[in-house]
């Protein structure tokens, strides 16, 4: 009775560990989505009808073959785009609009509404750059969005939700809030923010 | 003394359950193999530009992805080093845009094609007159949803 034979390990738990990695690689390959910004063109439309927009609302945003940025024909630096977007869609100018923080400026933008930012690249212009802008533009939309969600949120009792979170809720389906309400404002703000971008070609 | 005993009653060996691991890691191999091989093999360099605005996709399925982007090291001698347009798993001119999206379009429901979203997969250091033909291609196909994919991230990563 000297020697004693080494005990057996259990493998009935691999078993189970493995299960658990399959089940992990099932569930993550399928979860993972996309992301990005979205767009859409315009249709291409037989006889162009010409719309009459005064000069002053529109903002030309121009990326120019050595990726150089032209807001309204000055040279300007990619962190100032943000604000001047924000400005110019906020300005107001004509005072219709009785929830923009805007100067007021007369030779700026009427309303949000008629405000329209106007893209045009180059050819050589790198992509990298242009999304940049894209993004930039978004984000002064959104930053206008997301404050006239928070004055809107809480008398619909959405307090303390922005613009952002509450795509992103009505998007979600385990959100367990009012979804109609919800619809209501999203379609509210963007009513009253609507995104005029225009690409030229 | 003898070394081997008999054995005694007739009790029923236990199951050896020592392969189930086995069995089980060839599946887990098998979906992770599967799951990586439906994507495309790029043929193409694309890193993603960045963006922080961004918004998710929704389902899978209903979309196309045109990818562009500079051919990459193999592909080089062949196809010269211009930005050029991947689909499925060739390159592509920007005529072919329109035989591809009619092919997607008939391979999906006909109630969801109005649904459909194009995403572009170009790479952050291609030019941009690549993606205006892209997108002047899908104008005249009628595909208006597009989506330029990006990675979340700052945009200072662009330059």
């Amino acid at each position: 009775m000297a020697k004693r034979s080494a005990p057996e390990v259990n493998a009935g738990s691999m078993a189970d560990i493995a299960f658990l990695l399959l089940i992990f690689f099932l569930v993550t390959t399928t979860i993972e989505t996309d992301s990005g910004i979205s767009r859409k063109l315009p249709p291409i439309e037989d006889s162009p009808e010409d719309v009459k927009i005064k000069q002053k609302n529109i903002f030309t945003v121009l990326l120019n073959g050595r990726d150089q940025l032209l807001v309204e024909d000055e040279l300007m630096e990619l962190k100032d785009l943000r604000p001047a977007a924000v400005k110019f869609l906020d300005n107001g100018g004509d005072g219709t609009c009785d929830y923009c923080n805007g100067t007021k400026d007369p030779s700026s933008s009427d309303n949000p509404d008629k405000a329209i930012i106007s893209l045009k690249n180059d050819r050589e212009t790198t992509y990298g750059v242009y999304i940049s802008v894209q993004n930039e533009l978004v984000a002064a939309y959104n930053e206008l969005r997301n404050r006239r969600a928070l004055e809107l949120g809480p008398a619909k009792g959405f307090g303390k939700m922005n613009f952002v979170e509450m795509e992103s809720n009505y998007n979600n389906v385990n959100w367990g809030g009012n979804k109609t309400k919800l619809k209501e404002v999203i379609e509210q703000i963007k009513i009253e923010y609507p995104q005029k971008l225009s690409e030229v070609q | 003394m003898p070394k081997f005993k008999k054995k005694t009653g007739g009790e029923l060996p236990a199951i050896s359950t020592a392969s189930l691991p086995d069995i089980v890691f060839m599946l887990l191999f098998f979906f992770m193999v599967a799951t990586v091989m439906r994507e495309n093999t790029l043929k193409i360099e694309n890193s993603l530009p960045s963006a922080d605005q961004v918004e998710k996709l929704g389902k899978k399925d209903l979309i196309m992805y045109i990818y562009a982007g500079k051919p990459s090291r193999n592909y080089v001698q062949q196809y010269g080093k211009e930005a050029r347009i991947q689909l499925n798993d060739k390159f592509a001119e920007v005529s072919d845009i329109a035989a591809f999206v009619a092919a997607e379009r008939a391979s999906k429901r006909e109630e969801l094609v109005p649904f459909l979203i194009t995403a572009l997969k170009v790479d952050k250091k291609a030019g941009m007159g690549i993606v205006g033909d892209i997108k002047q291609e899908l104008r005249k196909v009628n595909a208006l949803k597009i989506n330029y994919t990006t990675r979340q991230g700052e945009v200072a990563n662009n330059f």
